[in-house]
């Protein structure tokens, strides 16, 4: 029995680190969360039904999260130092009718004594006659007017906006619905360099393994749309571009949240229908979000494994500054007989090259990539350290190695022989919007600031502060 | 949260696992009292609520009729909806849409131009046909249950329209969109099947390159679906994607 309890555990600990893809660890299940929000240094999500769930990281979730008001599907946003919270009566009723209202918070932890609610109202209805239901609510504070706007909808009917007080979470006197998409729901918005962007879901929900669950965008140039689609179909016609479909072991992605980390780092929380690694149960999903020729589409959170890691600055690869060790062979010349046998060439193994290194700290360098054993680096989850909005701290070795890439006190990357765990030896990586990727070290010792690995020169790495407006600051992982 | 997917004992299901799921958060840490949902607000009716057809559609007009500016055909007769026990639009299998439009037909005859107000039998179902030009783009079959108050859920719709083109209009192709799943045919051949738990998005689906010949072409459709919303619209398309507008549309 105790065998079988190991083998369990082992069984366990690999679906931990195959997850390390896309999905969340803990108990991250969720259906239809809000946009994952910031509060004190923990992230928040809430769902349908009540409740919601609470991280230290952003990458393990548990529940414990407060959410008053039952009904589903709800939205939350940070205004000043308090927060609006917005939900849904109902789930979609058969008649249709439904409610959306708002109520604050100062805090989103219900440990806070500042914690309490204030009592909801009403901003929206459908009266289970007008061709709308209204849930599914989606809140946005445009940031070039401080305007709060709302949308809401289903299939039953159109996706309306509506106008609320920033002040009071109140419906705007006066203000009158507008129609917005046909035929999707979950709905959502963001602004970006003159554009606003309305995300939406289509496909079939609740249905597990069997959901098409899919989120689309269109964009206008003014709040009100039309939203038109990359093929010039309005979202009033069903037209929607692809942001997220299922992929990988994921299902069903919907319910688009938008997170802006930092400049550059930008996620998309949703929920995976199905997560066919967690029992097929529908969890939390959080992705980077890349910007392609004007439109948001989801990025791909880190996949482990044996990569080239490519400085966009030139195009060179970081690589363990030992002696190059020549293979076999050189040029075959000229005017040889090109009849002559073909026969392929091994490439070079770790084995041949090992032990011309030194066995203690060596440093690193970017150079000419040649697919030699100092320049592949395998890269895995370090699953017991705290990790961050869409994944877990890694550990960035030599492949076939112990041997890490660790940051030193003076702002400079070094490998040591062996991966202990220590801080300085623990990664982040964040797809960028551009699609590159930005990697930091955990800590940088003796050093409060947060680096970055950066090219400092063509063939130098160093640790500084990001930018994403420099090439220097990125990096690709080249999978050969 | 989505309705779209409704059955009742997924409902139900979901339901449990919801009363599960506000169980759990207590347990989490809610405060007492926290949790409970309260009732729903009143909400007063906005609106007319009489079952009519005059407002999404107009009965039976001899106004001459043509596309509308972005070529999508608003002009069909429309067979009361077939009933039918669909528990869920995921079971729209091309093989499920062949066979029941096969079965559950009016007429096997797909050049069959019906008549306002004429009376056909499917199955055992004795059903009106309606000749209606919607006053939206596309056809809103649950707005057209609503007018004729008929069940909206578990529906096999039938319609017919025919396109007189003044001259042959070649390459063209049928494009549609049906919620949930649908099927078309030109002069009695299959043009197009939308199957599967579709939304009803603009050219979801386009046929093979077809020839409208000079004067009557006979569309058929068959949308149909079980829960949810219930619409379709289509057009034509030439070659470069750009709606077909040069015809007009009648009922005979």
């Amino acid at each position: 029995m105790k065998k079988i309890k190991i083998m369990g555990a082992t069984a366990l600990l690999s679906l931990c680190l195959a997850g390390t893809v896309t999905a969340q660890i803990g108990q991250p299940f969720i259906h239809d969360p809000s946009t994952v929000i910031e509060c004190n240094g923990k992230y928040y999500t809430f769902g349908t039904g009540g409740g919601g769930l609470i991280s230290d990281d952003g990458w393990k979730w548990n529940g414990g999260g407060v959410r008053p008001g039952g009904g589903a599907a709800p939205d939350a946003i940070k205004i000043g130092d308090r927060y609006l919270v917005v939900y849904g009566a109902t789930g979609g009723s058969s008649n249709h009718k439904g409610a959306i209202l708002t109520m604050w918070n100062k805090t989103l932890d219900p440990k806070s004594p500042d914690f309490k609610y204030s009592e909801p109202v009403v901003v929206a209805t459908s009266d289970g006659y007008e061709p709308c239901d209204a849930i599914d609510p989606g809140i946005m504070l445009d940031p070039t007017t401080g305007r709060l706007w709302l949308t809401y909808g289903t299939y039953f009917g159109f996706i309306r906006l509506v106008e609320l007080d920033p002040k009071t979470g109140k419906r705007v006197a006066g203000n009158k619905e507008v129609n917005i998409a046909i035929t999707c729901e979950a709905s959502d918005l963001m602004y970006r360099d003159g554009w606003y962007y309305l995300l939406g879901t289509h496909g079939t929900c609740c249905d597990g393994a069997n959901s098409t669950y899919n989120i689309v965008v269109g964009r206008s140039k003014k709040i009100t749309g039309p939203y038109m689609d990359n093929v010039g179909r309005s979202m009033l016609e069903g037209g929607g571009k692809m942001v997220a479909a299922a992929g990988g072991r994921h299902i069903g992605p919907g319910h688009f949240g938008h997170m802006v980390l930092s400049d550059g780092v930008e996620k998309m929380s949703c929920h995976y229908e199905a997560d066919l690694d967690q029992s097929g149960r529908s969890v939390l999903g959080i992705r980077p979000l890349l910007w392609k020729n004007g439109w948001p589409v989801a990025g791909d959170n880190f996949k482990e494994g044996t990569y080239e890691i490519q400085s966009v600055r030139r195009g060179y690869a970081l690589e363990l500054a030992v002696d190059f060790v020549r293979m076999a062979g050189g040029m075959r010349g000229f005017g040889r007989n090109n009849d002559e046998p073909i026969k392929p060439v091994p490439s070079q193994q770790l084995a041949d090259v090992i032990k011309t290194w030194p066995t203690g700290d060596i440093s690193v360098r970017i150079g000419d990539y040649v697919v030699r054993p100092n320049q592949k680096w395998t890269i895995t989850a370090v699953p017991d350290a705290a990790g961050y909005p869409g994944g877990p701290s890694y550990k960035i070795v030599i492949a076939g190695t112990d041997r890490a890439l660790a940051a030193t006190a003076d702002a400079e990357v070094i490998t040591v022989p062996t991966f202990t765990g220590a801080p300085e030896q623990l990664w982040r990586i964040d797809q960028l919007t551009d699609g590159t990727s930005r990697i930091m070290p955990k800590v940088t010792p003796n050093s409060k600031k947060q680096y970055a690995l950066v090219s400092s020169g063509d063939s130098t790495p160093a640790l500084a502060a990001f930018d994403m407006n420099s090439d220097n600051s990125k990096w690709n992982f080249k999978d050969h | 949260m989505n309705r779209k997917h409704k059955s009742f004992l997924p409902a139900m299901a979901f339901v449990v696992l919801l009363g599960l799921q506000v169980g759990a958060t207590n347990a989490f840490g809610q405060p007492p009292g926290m949790g409970q949902r309260p009732a729903m607000p009143p909400i007063p009716i906005k609106g007319d609520t009489t079952h009519t057809l005059s407002k999404h559609f107009i009965q039976d007009s001899k106004v001459k009729k043509t596309p509308d500016a972005k070529g999508f055909i608003q002009r069909w007769l429309v067979l009361e909806p077939v009933r039918k026990s669909i528990s869920r639009n995921s079971i729209f299998t091309d093989d499920y849409l062949r066979t029941t439009f096969s079965t559950d037909n009016f007429s096997s005859d797909f050049n069959t131009i019906p008549k306002n107000g004429e009376q056909v039998k499917v199955g055992d179902q004795e059903l009106k046909w309606y000749a209606l030009d919607s006053k939206a783009f596309s056809f809103n079959l649950y707005d057209f249950t609503y007018a004729i108050n008929k069940p909206p859920y578990g529906v096999l719709f039938w319609l017919v329209t025919v396109i007189d083109c003044p001259q042959e209009i070649k390459n063209v192709r049928i494009a549609a969109g049906t919620n949930s799943a649908g099927m078309f045919w030109l002069n009695g051949k299959e043009a197009l099947m939308l199957s599967g738990d579709r939304d009803m998005i603009v050219d979801n689906v386009t046929s093979p390159l077809l020839t409208l010949k000079k004067r009557k072409n006979i569309i058929r459709a068959a949308v149909i679906n079980g829960p949810g919303m219930c619409s379709f619209c289509v057009r034509f398309l030439d070659e470069k994607g750009l709606p077909v507008k040069n015809f007009s549309i009648s009922y005979q």
